[in-house]
């Protein structure tokens, strides 16, 4: 049985830049509004004022976030149509000639992976760059990142490198999909849901 | 030829968050900003037709791999491989050579590069020669034939120089192609210089202060580059980033993102980031942020001096041996007492006031205990390289802070040894290969790179000692033809936008105005000749890297498809003037411009046996190549021996105290005189024209206003590219503090305004900026509504002409501005 694939992230080394997101968007030919790989800003703080002069107390990270082709994918489990299925290699992939584009998964996933292309009518996501993988290359979000914040591989064996935390604000309870993602958290990282800042560009996700 | 031009650039999307997007914890703030998801739908794609080339491409012949770069003036500059189907480019990939370690990193394009698909084919590119119809600055063209541009444009100059001379053409600075061997000049300089020169200008607008106060201070005409980050992660204990962000202004994966992450991560080093926002460097790489107003660098170099000497932690014997002007002990003859640094720090100057850190921070707003803490900690991390970026000195009274820095590296005793630095931006090995011969502008006469505004209202005006004229006491006629090549100034990168349109659209002042770009900018539109260019990916070039740190390299660029619509590479329409103004043969030396390519580098190959040649190149794609001394450690032999090495300033030592300076503040001009417009010997604090000190009385306009560099744009280029605008949407950063003053919150649409002109954007309300501060990202294209009102967010609408002291250049990031809802 084939190896079950996941991503790994290293918060400490991003710096937002998104090539990760736009080489996906060339490489897949993504529209405007159609983003298979999103970054997030997450921040909190205040500033003290003390008379004249001011002292940040203040953090800020970014996770860089596509498909996890989760242990339990609920966008599969939530498809009408059979249209989105997971692979041995634990790939999660959508039919588009089957998908009538209800958006159910889009509804359930807590990640926004599957994204809905109205041009096309249906919906659209990430399969870790197969074609690329077939020829022995990267996905192109990990080929691409400047900084070599992202990798990917058998999820068994970046466990055992980078260990086995999903858990970081802003993402959701690992618990609801258990996805096949490793994050170095950056050492300002906060567990899910303890709601310490907030997601700074929402818009952009 | 392909169809291309009929993409149309889809509306930025804002405020649109997913459905789902909600379930994401912690998402405060964005169930405000939620709007119907449908208003997300029906887009077109944006990449339109090569969308469709990708679906529709045969498996035939003629499609290819090609090599090609992003040649915008970033300051590092990556290679891109672009897969051609039926002459049209399908798909951008980054670069397969090299690996992720420090000297053979991979050159990993940034979020632009990635995106060039949408730059090549924009709904923007200009497609043939256009002259202009309606008023100046209307936007009405028509367009017309490439001979007819070519007789234009040679009339209009040949007029120009019989009836005022050459002094009275001018070529603009401008760096929307920056780094091709071939294509920085564009041949526009060869060709002005075969017919009589220009007027030229010195600096630039990147590092305008820095890059004339350094004479002055360490005797190099240029900026003086510190220590490679290569050297750092060997050598150092501590790196100070002075207003300094790799991690936004020099983002390829082969340049100082990588080292200076590379520092950090795989070599432990410590950082401090010395910056107004909370910057990704202070994200990723500090251990400690100090967050001084800006416009206040100078004074906490002098409270931090103040508490590195009162612990008798400065290195006096690298002050005694190296320094001119730290003591009373080591000034230039004739100059009074009280007027060494030391006195000046421990109010025994003519001020009579001591910088200490509670004087610092009631400036710098930066607490006097950090101040002291970090000061010593800096002064006791032996050895330290201390680097300052391009903000401290784009300030108005930036040529002051940028020597302020250097001095810091002094008292401390880094200059000149692995592991130290200079004080000023990390250094780098500039790279070997010879560029396009532009010949000698027989004109000497120069102004400052920002003074062009001036020079076109007042010509005759401007001095040598009031203007910063060189090369002549004073001008004698104003700019009559102003040529704008690869550049946004006339409405975007240059300040006040709507002054300088007012002076552009008053045509007895500059009577012809050309525009060279591929792209219809805000900066086209003021044109009267419009001459479209191609891009890089439309012609052969080659690009050299640029500050990319101790690995230098080469990147083939070829001619990977034919230029869009009726565009020609820019050598191709000088060459075409060239014919019409009968220097033909003397612009060409009979050579097309891949061949002045392949003679560039076969010269360079004269003296790099060890480059490839052209055919290897262009299989190998990127040939990477390092200093044979090692890491950059600027300075070395001066340390080693300061007698029989000096440096070329009139002691032969670094001038804390400059005596060049010193003459100056006597004989330069400073009429209707403002706050700030002085010259100074030392490195000291001045309080300028809407600064920060100001901003607390100034009730109309309290907020300083800065414009950080963005990541969806070099300076305006790629301003216009769907994909970037979706992934970093135009906003000003505000504290949350100063919002709520105000009723603003996130995602608001808000005015931003002063006297000058008024911009409408969304706030990105955040604490990663401090109170009394804003951000507006520089670079947004300038679209004004019928109001004036310019709804793209340019900043430079809010900026101010009157340059700085002694370079006579930008204070780009001093500004008051107030905001409000929109």
């Amino acid at each position: 049985m084939a190896a079950e694939l996941g991503f790994h992230f290293d918060q400490t080394l991003c710096n937002g830049c998104k090539a990760c997101s736009v080489a996906c968007k060339d490489k897949h030919d993504l529209p405007v509004g159609v983003t298979w790989r999103r970054v997030a800003e997450y921040s909190g703080g205040t500033w003290q004022r003390d008379g004249n002069t001011v002292v940040p107390n203040v953090f800020s990270y970014y996770t860089s976030i596509a498909c996890n082709h989760c242990e339990d994918p609920i966008c599969v489990r939530v498809c009408p149509t059979t249209a989105m299925s997971q692979g041995p290699d634990g790939v999660v992939t959508v039919d588009q000639d089957v998908c009538v584009g209800c958006r159910y998964c889009e509804w359930a996933c807590p990640y926004s992976a599957p994204q809905f292309d109205a041009e096309a009518g249906h919906m659209t996501k990430c399969d870790l760059c197969a074609d690329y993988r077939s020829e022995g290359k990267d996905p192109a979000c990990v080929a691409a990142c400047p900084s070599r914040a992202l990798s990917y591989g058998p999820v068994e064996e970046l466990r055992a490198e980078h260990g086995d935390l999903a858990g970081v604000e802003p993402l959701p309870d690992p618990a609801i999909t258990r996805p096949r993602l490793v994050i170095t958290p950056h050492r300002d990282a906060q567990p899910s849901g303890s709601g310490t800042g907030s997601v700074a560009n929402p818009e952009e996700l | 030829m392909t169809d291309v031009g009929t993409t149309e650039i889809p509306p930025t999307t804002t405020g649109m968050p997913r459905r789902s997007f909600l379930k994401w914890s912690g998402a405060a703030g964005g169930g405000a900003a939620l709007v119907g998801a449908g208003a997300s739908l029906g887009l077109l794609p944006g990449v339109g037709p090569s969308n469709a080339a990708t679906l529709t491409a045969d498996a035939a012949t003629g499609d290819k791999t090609t090599w090609s770069a992003c040649i915008i003036n970033c300051g590092s500059r990556c290679p891109l491989r672009f897969d051609v189907k039926d002459g049209a480019i399908v798909r951008v990939s980054p670069d397969p050579t090299g690996d992720d370690e420090l000297y053979t990193r991979q050159i990993r394009a940034c979020v632009r590069g990635r995106s060039m698909r949408q730059r090549i084919y924009n709904a923007d590119r200009l497609k043939a020669p256009m002259k202009r119809v309606g008023e100046r600055g209307s936007g009405e063209f028509e367009q017309i034939t490439w001979d007819e541009a070519y007789e234009l444009f040679a009339e209009k100059l040949k007029g120009t120089i019989e009836k005022y001379g050459n002094e009275a053409i001018y070529s603009n600075y401008g760096s929307g192609t920056w780094n091709g061997l071939m294509s920085t000049s564009g041949g526009w300089a060869r060709l002005l210089n075969l017919m009589g020169g220009n007027l030229g200008y010195y600096g630039n607008y990147s590092y305008g202060q820095i890059g004339t106060c350094t004479r002055f201070h360490y005797g190099n005409p240029d900026e003086q580059i510190s220590n490679s980050f290569e050297d750092s992660a060997a050598n150092s204990q501590l790196i100070v980033l002075w207003g300094n962000n790799p991690m936004e202004t020099r983002m390829s994966g082969g340049g100082v993102l990588f080292t200076s992450l590379w520092a950090k991560k795989q070599a432990g080093v410590k950082f401090i980031v010395i910056d107004p926002r909370q910057s990704d460097s202070v994200v990723n790489l500090a251990d400690e942020w100090l967050a001084p107003r800006p416009g206040t660098d100078a004074a906490l170099v002098a409270g931090m001096a103040h508490a590195i000497i009162s612990a008798n932690l400065h290195d006096q014997e690298f002050l005694d041996a190296y320094c001119q002007g730290f003591d009373e002990a080591h000034m230039p003859e004739g100059v009074p007492s009280g007027n060494s640094y030391r006195s000046y720090v421990m109010g025994e100057g003519s001020d009579g006031i001591e910088k200490t850190p509670e004087w610092a921070a009631d400036v710098t707003g930066v607490p006097a205990g950090q101040i002291i803490r970090v000061a010593r900690e800096i002064a006791l991390a032996k050895p330290a390289n201390i680097t300052q970026g391009w903000g401290p000195q784009r300030h108005a009274n930036g040529e002051n802070q940028a020597r302020a820095i250097y001095t810091l590296a002094a008292i401390t005793g880094n200059v000149g040894i692995s592991g130290g630095g200079t004080g000023g931006r990390e250094g780098y090995y500039w790279p070997a290969s010879m560029w396009f011969p532009d010949g000698s502008n027989p004109v000497e006469t120069q102004i400052s790179m920002f003074g062009w505004t001036d020079a076109i209202e007042r010509g005759p005006e401007l001095t040598r000692l009031k203007d910063g004229v060189r090369g002549k006491d004073k001008l004698d006629v104003g700019i009559k033809f102003l040529l704008q090549y690869a550049g946004n100034m006339l409405a975007s990168q240059h300040a006040d936008i709507n002054r300088t349109r007012a002076i552009l659209k008053d045509e007895s002042l500059c009577e012809f105005i050309v525009v060279v770009d591929n792209q219809m900018t805000a900066s086209a539109k003021m044109a009267d000749l419009i001459l479209p260019d191609t891009t890089t990916a439309e012609r052969w070039d080659m690009a050299p890297s640029e500050y990319t740190g101790d690995v230098a390299y080469l990147i083939m660029c070829e001619k990977s498809i034919e230029p869009l619509f009726d565009s020609k590479p820019s050598y191709e329409i000088c060459t075409g003037i060239a014919k019409a103004l009968g220097v033909e043969q003397e612009f060409t030396e009979g050579r097309t411009g891949e061949e002045w390519v392949r003679w560039m580098h076969e010269e360079t190959r004269k003296d790099r046996p060890d480059f490839p040649t052209f055919e290897e190149l262009q299989k190998q794609g990127v040939y990477r190549y390092t200093n044979p001394d090692g890491p950059t450690v600027p300075l070395k032999a001066f340390r080693e021996d300061p007698v029989a090495n000096p440096l070329d300033t009139p002691s032969g030592k670094i001038e804390i105290f400059s005596s060049e300076l010193w003459e100056m503040t006597s004989t330069w001009e400073f009429p209707n005189a403002e706050p700030g417009d002085k010259l100074t010997a030392l490195p000291e604090h001045v309080d300028t024209w809407e600064g920060a000190i100001e901003a607390r009385t100034n009730e109309k306009y309290p907020l300083q206003v800065i414009g950080h560099h963005y990541k969806s744009r070099t300076h305006s280029t790629y301003g216009n590219v769907p994909w970037l605008q979706e992934a970093h949407p135009q906003k000003v950063w505000m504290n949350p503090a100063d919002a709520q003053e105000r009723g603003i919150e996130n995602d608001d649409l808000v005015e931003i305004f002063n006297d000058r002109g008024r911009i409408r954007i969304p706030a990105k309300v955040t604490a990663r900026i401090m109170p009394g501060v804003l951000s507006v990202p520089q670079g947004a294209w300038y679209k004004p509504d019928q109001d004036g009102v310019d709804t793209g967010g340019a900043v430079n609408v809010l900026t101010r002409i009157h340059p700085t002291p002694l370079s006579k250049g930008n204070a780009q990031h001093t500004a008051l501005v107030q905001v409000e809802k929109a």
